[in-house]
């Protein structure tokens, strides 16, 4: 007897899982990079997102790359290294209505990109950026990055004697409204932080550990599985319920936090350390500190500020992307240039 | 009793020698910050409505306040608007400069001193004049804090008495300057009533020159090469401006941001723009290449320095293929020295700027209207061509004012280039990015967000087959790069053409661009009536150069290519671009002091070659 073949599970835009896809990896079996693009289509698709509508970009190294590995059906831009927040700038400047998904690595990011860095996080654009964080140069083979901890070991015996830089920490101080660092192994937790991604109007920082199997994974790395899986103290149980699925669950505010995100989805933060609210910035840097200080790899949603005004508001610009406004609304009349000349006369 | 000093060639009551009449150059020496900038544009102003040709030349340092400066008017009945090197009339305001300014004169020259200066014995060949300046803005300025400020109108009556300008044309100059500041204006008018007055009953004309009203300013406007760029930036409907200050390109960018508020607000009372001040170059001209991949048309404005950082970029664009506008306002060399000094020094450089095979297409802009107008053809070639445009103006174009016709209304249309939109796809099912489908090597493009499934492609650097791929495949790479060179070589005969002037019987050439236009034109009519040398002049307005420029060597003996720089780099790019046996036709005229060319200097170096 013949059967029909289930069919394929959809999300509400009738877009099944395949239409979020990219080609195939070209990274290292075993890459912390892969699960986080494996986590960036589950989210996408959950959330529905029109794939048209995202623009990925990136720099330049192994994270840069994987916008290849996700979204096909997505422009991508793989820029210049250290460059993707300008590129990533002025695509948002641009056209507005796109959602715009930038992929760097911590090379990327905390060395020839701290420039850029900074001041992207100051303007608070909508954006998602991923930093996929191993603490090593990969595409060079194995230099250690800035955000390399002090004494961490490289495979040559190298010990790391200088300070990170933490991205998070500098992300929270200077403007970003969503701050979080998550573990590539940690596949709840980083598939619920980037649904929350999603739905956030505004800068979004994720730091994620993902570790280089090559070259930064062995006995003395703290950017290792072994380390991340030893030393990972998560801030909460994150929970994420899209605006659209309408669901209503009683929660315990002594126990959980919720934070309503732009969209009207509920981002439910289960305290697993009692006093801390990610919604104090000065708590935020304070216990980044004093995580340092302990040796403890912090992870969980370390900031959020769904109220913060963004970038394209404060330039009041036109709700209609400027990369398609037709020539009668970029070109003033012949009597303004009239009366320019009559002013310069 | 106030005195005049009178020198050697003339005596009280009665000049010397024949009226000079409007044909002189008045140098302002001064120190930055004081203030003199209102009372320069006044007398500028003035001469303008009066109707006799006229230019203002800025030479400032790079400082806020305290450093020397000179502003220059020259008025020239010929219209002959290039700097002169020989002052005419010097005021010198500026005490520690006064001495070498006054050295420096030519004979017969005459000075404006400020009376405790002292200046009259220095030299017995000059016309000297005292102004107590302190002495005479104390009555009409009770205020201590503005005599600074106001004590430099003073000299505007006193040149006003002394070449016979007209005073209604100086009250209304001096309150289009001030505008709506009514207060301000009745002030400043003061002074310059006061300066009149005073040189009126004090002062004996010893001088030959004079301003006589002529005609040939009518309907004309007055306007610096950077609001002109950023007028024509606004009328290019640019929508996205990321820019980084730097002298002398900033106020490209505060100029249009003005233009921008005041033109570009829609119905709905939003920005049809987004003006995003960068964290440096670099970023600026990556928020440029991000906004044109996804659409708008976008630009940034700079300097050499500038361009250097913009290196990378430039590269990635001219490989990835993605419109960019860059305006680059000349300046001397890097770091601190002659930042505020024009130059005509990044040709080369910004030719070829970035590493592989990168070349870019440049403008030459001469004059306010070019600069206009090549903000449509920049932004219309950029996205026609998939490339980066690089507008090559200068300080002395963009920061000094200069007498235009008024810009006509754009008869171009905006030119979006080979973008596909839905619509297209639904019919064509896909493209490919980079494949050259009308054989006019421009791939078809599609911008990010469009709603069709195959819209989609991936943006990278040099290595991407026809679909947009990634591929090192050797013969992918060659196949690409050849496209890229054909469509390079389409730009020739689409590109502003060069204007060619001829005279008749002229054997000999010369090829110059942007501001040096305005010397050669000096510097033609000089050879002709002191060399008896017929010359025909070709201004090149874009790289890569036209056919014509080839024919025009072709045609000619000699040709001398003019430009402003020491190492010839136009010449140099005109040698890589001609064959060989037109290369050795090519002379260079090539020279820099951070000062705008003369042609006197022109003159001198063609004539002295020709008769060898």
């Amino acid at each position: 007897m013949a059967t029909t073949p289930a069919a394929p599970k959809t999300n509400r835009l009738g877009l099944s899982v395949i239409d979020y896809r990219g080609g195939k990896t070209t990274l290292c079996a075993g890459c912390g990079h892969n699960a986080i693009s494996e986590r960036i289509i589950d989210a996408l698709y959950e959330m529905g997102v029109q794939p048209e509508r995202v623009a990925k970009l990136s720099g330049i190294g192994c994270s840069s790359k994987t916008p290849a590995y996700f979204l096909s059906r997505a422009h991508s831009f793989n820029s210049v290294h250290g460059r993707m927040p300008s590129v990533a700038t002025g695509a948002i400047l641009a056209n507005r209505g796109m959602m715009a998904l930038g992929v760097s690595g911590d090379g990327d990011t905390a060395s020839i990109g701290i420039g850029q860095f900074v001041h992207l996080m100051r303007r608070n654009l909508p954006l998602i950026y991923i930093i996929e964080d191993n603490g090593v140069y990969g595409l060079t083979k194995g230099q250690f990055s800035a955000t390399a901890d002090l004494g961490s070991k490289l495979k040559t015996g190298v010990v790391n004697e200088l300070p990170p830089i933490d991205t998070c920490e500098l992300a929270i101080s200077l403007g970003a409204t969503f701050v979080g660092r998550s573990f590539s192994g940690d596949k709840r937790q980083l598939h619920a932080m980037l649904k929350a991604a999603i739905a956030h109007n505004g800068t979004v920082l994720l730091d994620v550990i993902s570790p280089c199997v090559t070259f930064n994974d062995h006995e003395g790395s703290t950017k290792s599985y072994k380390y991340m899986l030893d030393h990972e103290e998560p801030l909460q149980e994150i929970n994420f319920i899209p605006a659209f699925e309408n669901i209503s669950v009683e929660y315990d505010p002594g126990t959980t936090i919720e934070v309503e995100m732009h969209d009207g989805s509920k981002l439910r933060l289960r305290k697993l350390e009692e006093d801390y609210d990610p919604t104090n910035r000065i708590r935020a840097i304070t216990r980044l500190n004093e995580a340092k200080e302990k040796g403890e790899m912090l992870t969980g949603v370390l900031y959020v500020n769904t109220k913060a005004p963004n970038f394209l508001d404060m330039l009041n610009i036109t709700e209609e992307p400027l990369a398609t406004l037709p020539a009668s609304a970029v070109r003033p009349g012949p009597e303004v240039l009239q009366q320019v000349m009559e002013e310069l006369s | 009793m106030a005195t005049t000093d009178v020198g050697l060639h003339a005596s009280a009551g009665r000049p010397a020698v024949a009226p000079v009449v409007n044909n002189m150059s008045i140098q302002v020496a001064t120190v930055n910050g004081s203030g003199s900038q209102s009372s320069n544009t006044v007398l500028l102003r003035t001469i303008f409505q009066m109707g006799v040709p006229v230019s203002g030349k800025n030479l400032f340092p790079s400082n806020i306040a305290g450093l020397p400066t000179w502003y220059t008017i020259r008025a020239n009945k010929d219209g002959y608007v290039a700097r002169k090197k020989e002052i005419d009339l010097l005021i010198a305001m500026n005490p520690e400069t006064a001495r070498d300014d006054v050295m420096s004169l030519t004979p017969g020259a005459a000075v404006l001193y400020d009376e405790p200066l002292k200046l009259s014995s220095m030299r017995d060949d000059l016309i000297f004049y005292s102004v107590p300046y302190d002495k005479i803005v104390a009555p009409v300025c009770p205020e201590a804090k503005l005599r600074k400020l106001v004590k430099n109108m003073i000299y505007v009556g006193v040149v006003a008495k002394l070449l016979d300008l007209d005073m209604a044309e100086v009250d209304k100059a001096l309150r289009k300057q001030f505008a709506k500041k009514v207060k301000a204006a009745n002030l400043n008018l003061a002074a310059v009533q006061a300066g009149y007055d005073y040189a009126s009953s004090s002062l004996t004309k010893a001088d030959p020159f004079r301003i006589e009203r002529l005609d040939k300013n009518h309907g004309k406007i007055i306007i610096d090469g950077n609001a002109a760029s950023a007028l024509g930036c606004v009328y290019a409907g640019c929508t996205v401006l990321s820019w980084y200050p730097i002298t002398p390109s900033s106020s490209l960018a505060e100029n249009m941001i003005e233009y921008l508020k005041r033109f570009r607000i829609g119905p709905d009372g939003k920005a049809t723009f987004a003006v995003i001040q960068a964290e440096d170059e670099l970023a600026a001209i990556g928020m440029v290449i991000g906004a044109s991949w996804a659409g708008a048309r976008a630009m940034t404005t700079t300097s050499g320095p500038g361009i250097s950082l913009m290196s990378e970029f430039a590269g990635l664009a001219y490989y990835a293929e993605i419109p960019a506008v860059v305006w680059d306002i000349q300046r001397v060399g890097p770091s601190t020295g002659l930042p505020t000094r024009t130059s005509q020094g990044d040709i080369l450089s910004t030719a070829l700027l970035s590493h592989g095979d990168t070349k870019h297409i440049m403008l030459f802009p001469a004059s306010p209207h070019d600069c206009f107008e090549m903000a449509m053809d920049a932004f219309n070639l950029a996205e026609k061509f998939q490339t980066p445009v690089f507008v090559m103006s200068d300080l002395d174009l963009g920061m000094n004012n200069w007498m235009s016709d008024p810009f006509p209304y754009p008869d171009k249309p905006i030119d979006r280039g080979k973008v596909l939109s839905k619509e297209d796809l639904d019919k064509l099912g896909g493209f490919s990015r980079y494949k050259d489908v009308d054989g006019d090597a421009i791939g078809y493009r599609t911008l990010p967000g469009t709603q069709h499934p195959a819209a989609a492609y991936f943006t990278r650097g040099s290595g991407h087959n026809a679909q947009g791929n990634y591929s090192e495949r050797p013969q992918d790479y060659e196949n690409n790069m050849e496209r890229l060179r054909r469509k390079f070589e389409n730009v020739r005969s689409v590109a502003p053409a060069p204007v060619v002037e001829k005279m008749p019987s002229a054997e000999i050439g010369i090829i110059a661009f942007g501001t040096t236009h305005w010397a050669l034109t000096e510097c033609r009519d000089q050879l002709r009536d002191e060399h008896k040398l017929a010359t025909d002049y070709l201004r090149i307005r874009a790289f890569p150069f036209s056919h014509d420029v080839a024919d025009f060597v072709r045609s000619h003996k000699r040709v001398y290519v003019v430009e402003q720089n020491r190492d010839a780099q136009m010449f140099s790019l005109l040698r890589i671009d001609l064959d060989n046996e037109l290369v050795a036709k090519l002379r260079s005229v090539a020279r820099l002091d951070g000062l705008p060319i003369d042609a006197r200097s022109i003159t001198d170096e063609i004539a002295a070659m020709e008769e060898k």
